[in-house]
């Protein structure tokens, strides 16, 4: 499903331009169990932009949201987000 | 009574609230799974809601609080966030805090 990880990328970097965007497909790693039944991927985004400077996570995360947009609602089950400002160290 | 008010009088009536995929005890989702377990670690009672057993709450939350994905965790008649904050927060210390009430609201 790269098209999917390329939807994300276009829409994630349009709306916030990161200076760091990785995308993981985690989608095998669900496939199949009762939550995931409506057939949208599982991603991970580590994503640092300018935009998050100052927000808290719940805020982060809505941008994030925002940014992807309507396909959160049937292509994106799952998407976990990892957001931070420029300045912020990055745990592994 | 119409769904999202149904939702709110929820959210309203429960210090701490959980909407998930399962049930604490048989979670359907890892998501749900890893917030329930971090929620029952900080060893305060919480209420909460099998989305998976209620359609019309399933189908209506993510517009209640524009929060677009499950699970979804209230605390204080506010939404917390889903998975990855609550975990954060858990991950910081900080979240027995805001879930007990001892300190100050989170932003």
């Amino acid at each position: 499903m790269s098209e999917r990880i390329d939807m994300l990328r276009t829409r994630l970097t349009e709306a916030l331009e990161p200076t760091r965007l990785d995308i993981i497909d985690q989608s095998a790693a669900h496939a199949g169990h009762e939550g995931a039944k409506g057939g949208g991927g599982h991603y991970v985004v580590t994503i640092v932009s300018a935009a998050f400077a100052g927000l808290p996570l719940l805020k982060r995360h809505r941008l994030v949201y925002a940014a992807v947009g309507e396909a959160m609602k049937d292509e994106i089950h799952a998407l976990s987000i990892r957001a931070y400002a420029p300045d912020e160290s990055i745990p592994n | 009574m119409d769904v999202l008010e149904r939702i709110d009088k929820i959210v309203k009536e429960n210090r701490t609230v959980l909407f998930m995929k399962g049930t604490p005890q048989f979670p359907m989702c890892g998501y749900s799974s890893r917030v329930a377990a971090a929620l029952e670690s900080c060893e305060t009672e919480f209420a909460f809601v099998n989305v998976l057993q209620d359609p019309e709450i399933f189908e209506n939350l993510p517009r209640y609080a524009d929060w677009p994905t499950f699970p979804q965790l209230y605390v204080g008649g506010e939404l917390v966030g889903g998975c990855d904050i609550t975990l954060e927060l858990y991950e910081r210390g900080e979240l027995k805090g805001l879930v007990s009430g001892d300190a100050a609201q989170a932003s």
